[in-house]
């Protein structure tokens, strides 16, 4: 009918399959429904064969509407058991799954046993996934459903979100979150029971989870998310099917959407591990950058405003840290022309003096708001203070500094650093 | 395969030596897995039973490939890293990308699988038996024919390995009793205590993994999924206590593989599919009939108060009538309407004539003095409880007596003399109307 080779099919299939998978599973995702796309899976198996009993042909239509049917009952017993009884969600998809799937390999032997060998070769690609045998009229009921699952996106649009987000607030809204949750559940049976035949039964899971989460690393926002799960699941069907020459075709799509997912749990911005890990590690430098430069203003202070060397091992005793560690700091600080180093001997460079004052400043202020209004110890603020400098807002110690001057707390000059609340140790550790 | 041999499905031939190795080996499995599946449940993280068992596929793969021979150490080996490193990966996919833990499970025990299975197809020369529609559905009715020899006697392999795996589980959880039983309901809790949730989450996650395997060969990945979580929540709507819990769970995974075995075998289908259904026809039961959980028990609950709801509306509605001081008084058919009609109210009023609250003399109901008794303690609750909201909640007339209906039926004498000395012993409602003594 379409004239395209029996390979292209494939591909365009399991490309229609991933996309319809990836939109409608981003619902699943983000409505913390995952694994209901496994139940539906392994629960479809007793309607297959019943249904296979019925007609007698392993026709995709048939076959679709026993699974479907089948499905629906078990995510059904499944709400009823969660509403009625102390089992909780978890152990009751469980149940569902294990029992239907059991209940289906009853069948599927039953069947096996009756039927004249070969003749129900095809269920067991229920379980397995057989995207070998893909047929113009399986790609025209994979295209219908992709079609179908837009148009319910595009109708419930602006529904589908609130309840994806926040299915409190749409409860309140008077939303109806039932039906609008049956809606989307709906959409995400559907294409598991489509995709059943071509990918499997375990493996069909991946094909509703993957895209959906390997988006989500990616944006924040809802018709982003849902577009590109649809291109992500597409792309993960067609790129795998291309790449399972040697290989079984179900899995190889699997690890294909898992490379894309590991990829972009590590590479995403913002979200990404790599990203994450960066912004961390930068705020790290800053607090040490941050610390090292009171220790110095700290070690400066008895002889100021004169500024003298300070050696490294004086640096190192007075302020926790590993040498390497400190040598490293040093020289970044030196590159930035906060201090200059001869020989063993570091010395701030005026600007360094600035930025020292200011971190010491911040410190101190802090300290002294924490033992006027907060009432603590004066032995416990240094460390409180310590933790929490280095992300005070501007604004927030303007308003600490305005609070001080009122109460002619603060030295005369305002951009003077105020004397220190409480013992200096200039000799051992601090901090 | 299931049909390789063919049992004759009389009764005399269900219980042959070869049948009592079957139920055996499926009892063991069966035991195995509810007895950490009690934990699982617990913990509510029934499906990490369900994605072990299949994360375990490449590790077994893996293993298989490096020893090259079908060995239980290696393959156990194999399938704990496997566990281990799954869980893992789920944990840390949930901590440190933010994926919901319910998609990381999904993610790490597809992805996991699908390696499972590519491994299998590429590494493993055809030929050598490994076929993954055994991971599905087990070889339950070959076992008997694969024995060793233990303690001078030839059991069955597989007997013999779940039996173990069996006693290694109940050895752990038995040492390590107290610190299961306070992670399952407070891991903070335990934690905090000394002993960590998290490294006992690792152990029973190896557990979880090393019967998984074990019980693979037997009984197929299906079986095993469906005893690490049915046999432990259907005992959890049977008990409230753990130790009878586990005690029923163990009951429950033997009474599925009697019965499982039974149907399978006269029915001639597959076993382990057969005693999957048991079990999960079993949880039903529970399901219905638990005397404190069920949903039998729950529904006589309920429809005994909305029969009492019902009768004491229908007193004090008689009661409010003899009031007003008409000589009219209600039929039955009006009575009954009145509290919603249908078969409850029809039920309630019967019960009230029984009992001699209320007389019928042909189509009118009077309240006897009993009856009138009981009523006026209800309309009493009724009025000093809408006094009660007008004055402290300072709710509009109009307001309350929806509430004091409904609330009238739960204030019993101790409640009604205190609210009784809360309103300085009001006799009369906001209505207007007097408070019965």
């Amino acid at each position: 009918m379409t004239g395209l080779s029996l390979s292209d099919k494939v591909t365009i299939g399991s490309a229609l399959l991933g996309g319809a998978a990836g939109v409608a599973g981003s619902f699943a995702v983000l409505r913390r429904r995952s694994l209901v796309g496994d139940m539906l899976a392994h629960a479809s198996l007793p309607g297959v064969c019943i249904a296979y009993a019925i007609t007698g042909s392993r026709e995709l239509l048939g076959l679709s509407i026993g699974a479907l049917v089948s499905g629906l009952i078990a995510i059904g017993l499944m709400t009823l058991v969660v509403r009625w009884t102390r089992t909780k969600e978890d152990a009751a998809i469980g149940i569902m799954l294990s029992g239907f799937f059991g209940l289906g390999i009853v069948l599927l032997s039953v069947i096996t046993r009756s039927a004249a060998a070969g003749g129900s070769a095809g269920l067991s690609s229920y379980i397995f996934g057989e995207p070998g045998n893909m047929l113009d009229s399986d790609l025209l009921t994979l295209a219908a459903v992709g079609a179908g699952v837009l148009l319910l996106v595009v109708c419930f649009y602006k529904e589908f979100k609130l309840v994806s987000f926040d299915h409190e607030f749409a409860k309140s809204q008077g939303w109806p979150t039932l039906w609008l949750d049956l809606g989307m559940m709906a959409a995400v049976a559907l294409v598991t029971i489509i995709g059943l035949p071509i990918v499997g039964v375990i493996l069909m899971a991946a094909m509703i989870i993957l895209p959906g989460a390997t988006a989500r690393m990616w944006t924040n926002r809802f018709n982003v998310l849902l577009i590109l799960a649809g291109i992500i699941g597409a792309t993960t069907g067609a790129v795998g099917v291309r790449l399972s020459s040697s290989l079984p075709t179900g899995p190889t799509v699997v690890l294909t959407g898992a490379t894309i997912f590991v990829a972009s749990i590590l590479f995403a911005p913002e979200r990404g591990v790599i990203a994450r890990v960066w912004s961390e590690t930068r705020l790290r430098i800053r607090v040490a950058r941050e610390h090292l430069l009171r220790s110095l203003y700290e070690l400066n202070e008895p002889t100021l405003p004169r500024l003298t060397p300070t050696s490294f091992q004086t640096l190192l005793s007075h302020r926790y840290a590993t040498p390497w560690m400190l040598r490293w700091l040093v020289d970044r600080s030196e590159h930035r022309g906060l201090v200059t180093l001869r020989g063993d001997q570091i010395t701030l460079t005026p600007l360094g003096f600035r930025r020292a004052a200011e971190a010491t400043r911040t410190h101190r202020m802090w300290e002294i708001y924490m033992m006027e209004f907060a009432g603590s110890a004066p032995d416990h603020v240094d460390r409180s203070a310590d933790a929490v400098e280095h992300l005070l807002p501007e604004s927030l110690l303007v308003e600490l500094e305005d609070r001080l001057a009122r109460e002619g707390r603060l030295p005369a000059i305002a951009t003077e650093v105020p004397a220190s609340p409480h013992e200096v140790n200039t000799e051992g550790n601090t901090s | 395969m299931a049909h390789a041999l063919i049992i004759a499905s009389t009764f005399s031939d269900l219980w042959n030596p070869n049948g009592l190795w079957i139920v055996a080996t499926a009892a063991a499995t069966n035991c195995a897995c509810a007895l950490v599946g009690c934990y699982l449940v617990l913990r509510r993280m029934s499906l990490m039973g369900d994605a072990l068992s299949h994360a375990v596929l490449p590790g077994l793969a893996v293993a298989f490939i490096l020893s090259g021979a079908y060995d239980i150490g290696p393959l156990m080996i194999g399938a704990v890293a496997a566990g281990l490193l799954s869980t893992f990966l789920i944990q840390t996919l949930h901590q440190y990308a933010r994926v919901p833990s319910d998609a990381s499970m999904g993610v790490v025990f597809t992805g996991l699988f699908a390696l499972g299975v590519v491994l299998i197809k590429k590494g493993i020369p055809p030929g050598v038996h490994f076929d993954i529609a055994c991971v599905y559905q087990g070889t339950l009715e070959l076992t008997p024919f694969d024995t060793v020899s233990l303690l001078g006697h030839e059991v069955p392999r597989a007997f013999a390995v779940t039996a173990g795996v069996f006693l290694l589980n109940a050895a752990i959880i038995g040492a390590l009793w107290k610190e299961f039983k306070l992670s399952a309901f407070d891991p903070a809790l335990a934690t905090t205590m000394g002993f960590s949730a998290s490294l006992l989450h690792y152990l029973l996650m190896a557990l979880v993994a090393i019967t998984a395997v074990a019980s693979f060969e037997a009984v197929g990945s299906i079986l095993v999924v469906a005893m690490l979580i049915i046999p432990p929540a259907t005992a959890h709507l049977l008990s409230d206590r753990l130790a009878p819990m586990v005690l029923i769970s163990l009951l429950v995974a033997i009474a599925a593989a009697i019965l499982g075995y039974i149907l399978g075998t006269l029915l001639n289908t597959n076993l382990a599919g057969m005693i999957t259904v048991a079990a999960a026809g079993l949880f039903g039961l529970a399901v219905l009939f638990a005397p404190q959980h069920g949903v039998v028990s729950a529904l006589a609950r309920n429809l005994s108060v909305s029969l009492r709801v019902v009768r004491e509306d229908l007193l004090a509605m008689l009661y409010r009538i003899e009031e007003l001081g008409s000589p009219r008084r209600l039929a039955a058919a009006e009575a009954s309407a009145a509290v919603g009609g249908g078969w409850l109210a029809r039920l309630g009023l019967g019960g009230l004539v029984r009992e001699g609250s209320v007389t019928r003399t042909g189509n009118r109901l009077d309240l006897t003095p009993a009856g009138r008794e009981a009523a006026r303690q209800l309309v009493r609750s009724h009025r000093l409880w809408e006094t009660y909201l007008v004055k402290h909640l300072g709710l509009p007339l109009d307001h309350v007596h929806e509430p004091a209906h409904r609330v009238e039926h739960f204030i019993g004498d101790q409640m009604r003399e205190q609210l009784q000395q809360e309103l300085d012993a009001a006799n009369k409602d906001p209505h207007g109307r007097e408070i019965p003594e």
